[in-house]
């Protein structure tokens, strides 16, 4: 078995085909990526697992049809899942964005109106340097890391995405919170004019979601502006957005315009519209059901063998635990669901 | 005119094939990965859509039969009443496999448990009696009277059926579908209230004469 190079998936100039005799056969590319996930869980030293990072850097990429946003391998842990990555396609037309229509097809048909430049996003609140920041300032601000991330939906499917951002906490930390600031409130853009479905009755606009002051401040809690190397696509929240990848993506609101700093618990969207069954934690947890359905498993959205895959086992936090489960030590996550 | 042509022999293969187009695009779509990012998904709810508006269309079918004077129509309701039942199999199959990989504990616990799916398995197990009775010698069998009381069920199934939907929808407070069946759905049964009232006004004042002769209804 021999490996060819790969080197034509980095290509940047579009769709250059590679020979057919280069591209890497199925089971030996599935072959080495369990070798490779191996190698990272360290069974061979550090050196192999920082080659098998870069293989997985060189994986994430999309179909060069937007704007390069190349991002570092990241040093936080918990951000490098070695997990087969869902394909850009899917990636970019099976998404939730009510702004652009409740079909999960609809946001990839619609989203096209949305312009994301120029673009501010207001910084308010209980905060020492409130202002507003161009989205040329705030690409800039931090180095952008490339974070594979599980995706888990609160409708029972999942992802995994390689995201292009940084920690929400190198913004926290330039803007200072006061010490009365207990939780960040994430607002996002309700344009009637772009988004044909701001000012249906589903959804009580403009979108907001929160989060408390420790998940924020949390490395994993991430603020990205791309995905598989290109900024992020109009429908998946273009051109900033939250990540937080043990909560139900819900939780990560979409085109942000303003982050307000709070003392109380603030309302969320989908919360204000269903209490009962969407809790201002929503953290992902095989335990807790939805009230109309388990939460026990999901689908992966292009696992092998298509319809016929089985579901997967839903892990609580999403697999985070290790890095997040101190965050809610000693609550009773039953009732802040 | 539309009579004769509902009469036509080859209106009943035609109208079969047509209600088996939504199965063979899915099937298409499920063999050529045309069905999108979760095929397992669009198949549970396609099935289910086209299940709701079978109910719909053979509702229809009296209501457009009484007041088109399409008397011919009559010959297609068996057909289109069993194509909703073959829809509702094609729906439960589809969860049963799909989401629940044919673990019948699971399916059993996740019945009693969620009241939506209670409620969808429900107007499965109540139209079943009425597919297994749809041929000539069942109706003989229990007479046409008992027969026809047995095939009014399809009044509550379709009211099952919708708060099935809707319950699956209010999770995403998405009630614009629901609207549009619960309003066909309402139209077609105030119709029928209606009706009877009409009928039952028109038989106190033809009963001097003997009254009318039962409509078959088959």
């Amino acid at each position: 078995m021999s490996f060819p190079s790969r080197s034509h998936r980095r290509d940047t100039h579009g769709f250059n085909h590679p020979l057919s005799s280069e591209i890497t056969p199925r089971a030996a590319y599935e072959g080495r990526r369990d070798l490779l996930k191996l190698m990272a869980g360290g069974a061979a030293g550090a050196a192999l697992a920082t080659f098998a990072g870069r293989e997985a850097f060189a994986q994430a990429t999309g179909p060069h049809k937007l704007a390069l946003l190349p991002g570092a391998k990241s040093a936080v842990p918990g951000a490098q899942t070695m997990e087969k990555l869902t394909d850009y396609k899917d990636a970019s037309s099976y998404n939730n964005y009510y702004e652009f229509g409740v079909d999960k097809g609809d946001p990839v048909k619609n989203a096209g109106t949305l312009k994301t430049r120029p673009w501010t996003v207001e910084v308010e609140g209980l905060v020492k340097k409130p202002g507003k920041y161009g989205i040329e300032d705030l690409l800039k601000l931090s180095a952008q890391e490339e974070r594979i991330y599980r995706l888990r939906c609160v409708e029972g499917w999942s992802m995994v995405i390689p995201w292009v951002g940084y920690s929400l906490a190198e913004l926290i930390k330039k803007v200072e919170p006061q010490g009365n600031a207990k939780f960040v409130e994430f607002v996002t853009l309700a344009d009637p004019k772009t988004m044909p479905f701001v000012g249906s009755r589903v959804l009580d606009w403009p979108y907001t979601e929160g989060l408390r002051m420790d998940e924020a401040m949390h490395p994993l809690t991430l603020l990205a502006f791309g995905m598989y190397g290109e900024v992020l696509p109009n429908q998946n929240g273009a051109p900033v957005r939250l990540v937080v990848p043990w909560k139900y993506g819900f939780k990560s609101a979409k085109s942000i315009v303003k982050i307000r700093f709070v003392e109380k618990e603030p309302s969320t969207a989908w919360n204000k519209a269903a209490a009962q069954e969407y809790g201002f934690y929503s953290n992902v947890n095989p335990t807790v059901d939805h009230p109309r359905w388990s939460q026990a498993t999901e689908r992966r959205i292009g696992d092998g063998g298509g319809l016929f895959a089985k579901r997967r086992k839903t892990e609580m936090f999403n697999g985070y635990e290790a890095q997040v489960g101190q965050l809610y030590a000693g609550m009773d996550l039953k009732k802040n669901y | 005119m539309l009579n004769k042509l509902l009469m036509h022999p080859a209106t009943k293969p035609v109208v079969f094939l047509l209600c088996l187009l939504p199965f063979a695009r899915l099937a298409f779509g499920a063999f050529t990965e045309g069905l999108g990012a979760n095929p397992a998904e669009f198949l549970i709810r396609a099935t289910g859509d086209w299940t709701l508006r079978f109910i719909c269309i053979v509702l229809a079918v009296t209501p457009l039969r009484v007041i088109a004077k399409l008397n011919a129509l009559a010959r297609l309701r068996r057909m289109l009443g069993l194509f909703a039942y073959f829809y509702v199999v094609l729906h439960l199959l589809c969860y049963s496999w799909f989401d629940m990989g044919f673990e019948w504990g699971e399916i059993a616990k996740d019945i009693a448990k969620r009241p939506f799916i209670l409620v969808g398995f429900s107007a499965f197990v109540l139209l079943t009696p009425l597919a297994a009775t749809s041929f000539n010698r069942a109706i003989k069998a229990m007479g046409a009277k008992r027969w026809q009381l047995l095939h009014k069920l399809v009044y509550g199934i379709a009211g099952l059926g919708l708060l099935h939907f809707s319950w699956m929808r209010a999770g995403k407070n998405n009630f614009a579908e629901v609207f549009v069946y619960a309003a066909i759905i309402g139209v077609l049964l105030a119709w029928r209230v209606w009706n009877f009232a009409r009928k039952r006004q028109v038989k106190q004042t033809v009963a001097v004469r003997g009254g009318e002769k039962p409509l078959r209804t088959g």
